[in-house]
């Protein structure tokens, strides 16, 4: 049965009094919206994504992009997109797949913490004549140390210590692969974290031959489809992550579709052009926690006991005890992806229904592991849904000891969260493979926005910690005493640990 | 070209491996690892053309990420042996694990005997790199799940039954699985055919029948005489359809 049109889920309108004919909207657009005839710019609207490319490059202010021009009769229940959900699925009889993180209107916890600083009876710092130390170690922490007197009167540390990540800011880039996004959006992130003295993922897709020079400054992803996974990769990177899930997806594995392994995409993950590459849901050498710790060990042995594992996770119902068992696997710090986490391609029933919020998980994770004796064990980086400086601070405050951001530093490079990642048309050359398009992020241009971003980012936290009476992050790690829940109901606070306004 | 022995009675597989290293570094081209109890990961991320001979019951992982060493066991082996490996080859005079040969994305893994579940899981090739697992015996279920490339060769030379467990090869996209005899036709997982092999398939699989012959002292001409069942993926995109755009 036909179902027939639905409307338009954007209208764009040229103002012809505006419009000088430049052509530059019909260049720019890469979903085929604009063309010239002799009467002007014609478009068709349908076609629009609300990438913004168009606006941003046209010099007269001639475009007007709106939402939803034409509307279905308003309902709670029935809503436009559940609407369409149906038409689609009932057309096509298949899982709807959407882009970027999630979409529901879940409430953030983040927006119901508030920051504490100091009045009258404590100072409060100012960082400009203050030292603040935000230097921040990721991996395990001895439990105590132990020293010998030597025989010239000077004391020698004897307790072995495992390598640490050593961050300027607890602010860290996390995994996007190489193949989800471009050569070119890589490139970029990752001048700017060796400039800044940070850090960021490779994600499942390999390192290409153009990253060796930031390699120091790499965390290579080993995810259950193994892709680009050797051990000259593994020697490469500053640190290893072993991938179980993902924020916006968890329980399942990723497909990056045959269309997208380009012939450099195919070298890096070492896989034929134009197949499918399909990461399995589970790890196949891995069934059990103590299977994880023989993958965590092997990755050790084979970098002999040079790097720390990482292990991600998503943020899930039982994720404190999850993180409690890594912390016994050897690992040397737990990645919880919260379900607000982006991607390039999820079904849409998980990436808006499956996980919990990275706040709780946070929280949780921080608890369980204070209360088993093992928080030294594992760093706990946190990830999914860092919109801004304050919640750094506030997962920081909750137990963090960094924080990965994602589509932060893609909207720093001009990402307009349009959610269409997966159709590799991405006009602001990021999760594309289309040379032309790739072309369009300049890498030094974009790595100056993304360590902009994390500069000023970090100088806020600074500035928080300040007023605070905070001098350093160590301080700020896991002081939840300078929180408090704003309409949060009792349950919530007892979770997250934090105490009511005003209490 | 020297040879070492090294005793591996009692010694963590740490120690053990580092005591490996450090002798591939002096240059020893033989490393021969007596009393060897379930120490894993050996040769673990190896790289080089180093032998190493394994008298004993290596734990799991054996050569995993190994770039271009040979390993000949001449014992039984355990979990994930051949492990996302890379170059090289591991010989085993016994049987092996679950996960036998998992991701493994080149090199060659050759078992006696038989192997566990998930055998093969995940392999894949790319350009001149193609993956080869060589089972005398008979697999689990789950043999060459979501194959992306490579070779896998099941002799079953003590079955005459057709083959008989589930999951065979489901999401398969890439690579090629031979058995010898027939399968039932049930095992054959989602995405995979199954059928007779072609006199040119078993062309292909002939250097392969001949090393495996070699390496365990079998007289090859039965394996070369028997029919196959090839299996292979339906499509190099499984899961194309399975999505529609928000």
């Amino acid at each position: 049965m036909i179902i027939g049109s639905r409307p338009a889920r954007f209208q764009v309108v040229v103002d012809k009094n505006q419009c000088m004919l430049c052509g530059r909207c019909v260049e720019n657009c890469s979903y085929g919206v604009f063309r010239i005839e002799q009467d002007g710019i014609v478009t068709n609207t349908r076609n629009c994504v609300a990438c913004h490319r168009c606006i941003s490059q046209c010099p007269r202010d001639a475009i007007t992009i709106m939402e939803r021009p034409c509307d279905y009769r308003s309902h709670p229940v029935w809503t436009a997109q559940m609407k369409e959900n149906i038409f689609k699925q009932a057309e096509s009889g298949k899982i709807l797949l959407g882009g970027m993180g999630n979409a529901a209107p879940y409430p953030i916890l983040f927006d119901h913490l508030v920051l504490d600083a100091c009045q009258v009876t404590n100072p409060s710092i100012d960082p400009l004549r203050e030292p603040m130390e935000l230097r921040t170690y990721i991996g395990k922490k001895p439990k105590q140390l132990e020293y010998i007197q030597t025989s010239d009167g000077d004391t020698s540390l004897i307790t072995e210590l495992t390598p640490n990540l050593k961050l300027e800011t607890p602010i860290m880039i996390g995994h996007m692969s190489y193949g989800a996004i471009s050569l070119n959006a890589h490139k970029a992130m990752a001048q700017a974290v060796s400039e800044i003295g940070t850090f960021m993922g490779t994600g499942e897709g390999g390192l290409h031959e153009a990253l060796y020079p930031y390699q120091d400054r790499m965390i290579v992803q080993v995810a259950s489809g193994r892709f680009g996974v050797d051990v000259h990769y593994l020697e490469r990177g500053a640190a290893i992550e072993i991938k179980i899930g993902q924020g916006a997806k968890p329980g399942i594995g990723g497909h990056l579709p045959g269309e997208k392994v380009c012939a450099d995409v195919s070298c890096t993950r070492m896989i034929p052009e134009g197949s499918d590459a399909i990461s399995p849901a589970p790890h196949h050498d891995i069934y059990s926690i103590e299977d994880l710790k023989q993958l965590v060990i092997s990755l050790k042995e084979a970098t002999e006991w040079k790097k720390p594992v990482f292990v991600k996770i998503a943020a899930v119902h039982n994720v404190a005890a999850i993180a409690a068992g890594i912390a016994r696997s050897g690992a040397d710090a737990v990645v919880i992806d919260g379900f607000r986490g982006g991607t390039g391609a999820a079904p849409a029933v998980f990436r808006d229904h499956v996980g919990i919020p990275i706040e709780a998980a946070i929280a949780a994770v921080d608890t369980k592991l204070r209360k088993q004796g093992i928080r030294n064990e594992v760093s706990i980086i946190a990830s999914g849904g860092i919109r801004q400086s304050a919640d750094v601070a506030k997962a920081i405050c909750l137990g963090a000891d960094a924080v990965y951001i994602g589509t932060a530093a893609l909207i720093a490079m001009g990402c307009r969260v349009c959610g269409t990642c997966y159709r590799g048309l991405c006009s602001w050359g990021i999760a594309t493979q289309r040379p032309d398009l790739v072309a369009r992020l300049h890498p030094d241009e974009a790595a100056h926005n993304v360590k902009n971003l994390i500069d000023a980012w970090t100088l806020e936290l600074a500035e928080l910690m300040g007023a605070a009476g905070i001098n350093s992050i160590e301080s700020l790690r896991g002081n939840r005493d300078r929180l408090r829940g704003y309409m949060l109901d009792q349950t919530m606070l007892d979770v997250l640990d934090v105490k009511a306004i005003g209490a | 070209m020297s040879q070492i022995t090294i005793d591996a009675a009692g010694i963590h597989y740490t120690p053990l491996n580092k005591q490996i290293r450090q002798a591939v570094r002096d240059g020893a081209s033989e490393i021969i690892l007596k009393n060897v109890m379930g120490q894993r990961f050996i040769g673990d991320g190896l790289i080089g053309s180093v032998k190493i001979v394994i008298h004993g019951v290596p734990g799991g992982d054996l050569g995993m990420f190994m770039k271009g060493p040979t390993i000949e066991v001449f014992g039984n082996a355990d979990h994930a042996p051949g492990n996302t490996m890379d170059e090289g080859t591991i010989i085993i005079h016994g049987a092996s694990g679950d996960a036998t040969a998992h991701s493994m994305r080149g090199g060659k893994v050759f078992v006696r005997d038989d192997i566990g579940y998930r055998g093969g899981i995940h392999m894949k090739q790319y350009l001149n790199k193609r993956p080869v697992l060589v089972v005398g015996g008979t697999a689990k279920a789950f043999l060459g799940e979501y194959m992306a490339g490579g070779l896998v060769i099941l002799f079953r030379m003590k079955d005459e039954e057709p083959y008989a467990e589930m999951g065979l090869a489901s999401g398969i996209h890439g690579g090629e699985i031979f058995i010898r005899g027939t399968v039932k036709e049930w095992t054959p997982g989602i995405g995979s055919t199954a059928q007779l092999a072609s006199s040119e398939d078993i062309e292909r699989i002939k250097p392969f029948i001949m090393e495996f012959s070699q390496y365990f002292n079998v007289d090859p001409s039965e394996l070369l005489n028997s029919s196959y069942t090839r299996i292979a993926p339906v499509s190099a995109r499984p899961f194309a359809g399975k999505y529609t755009w928000e």
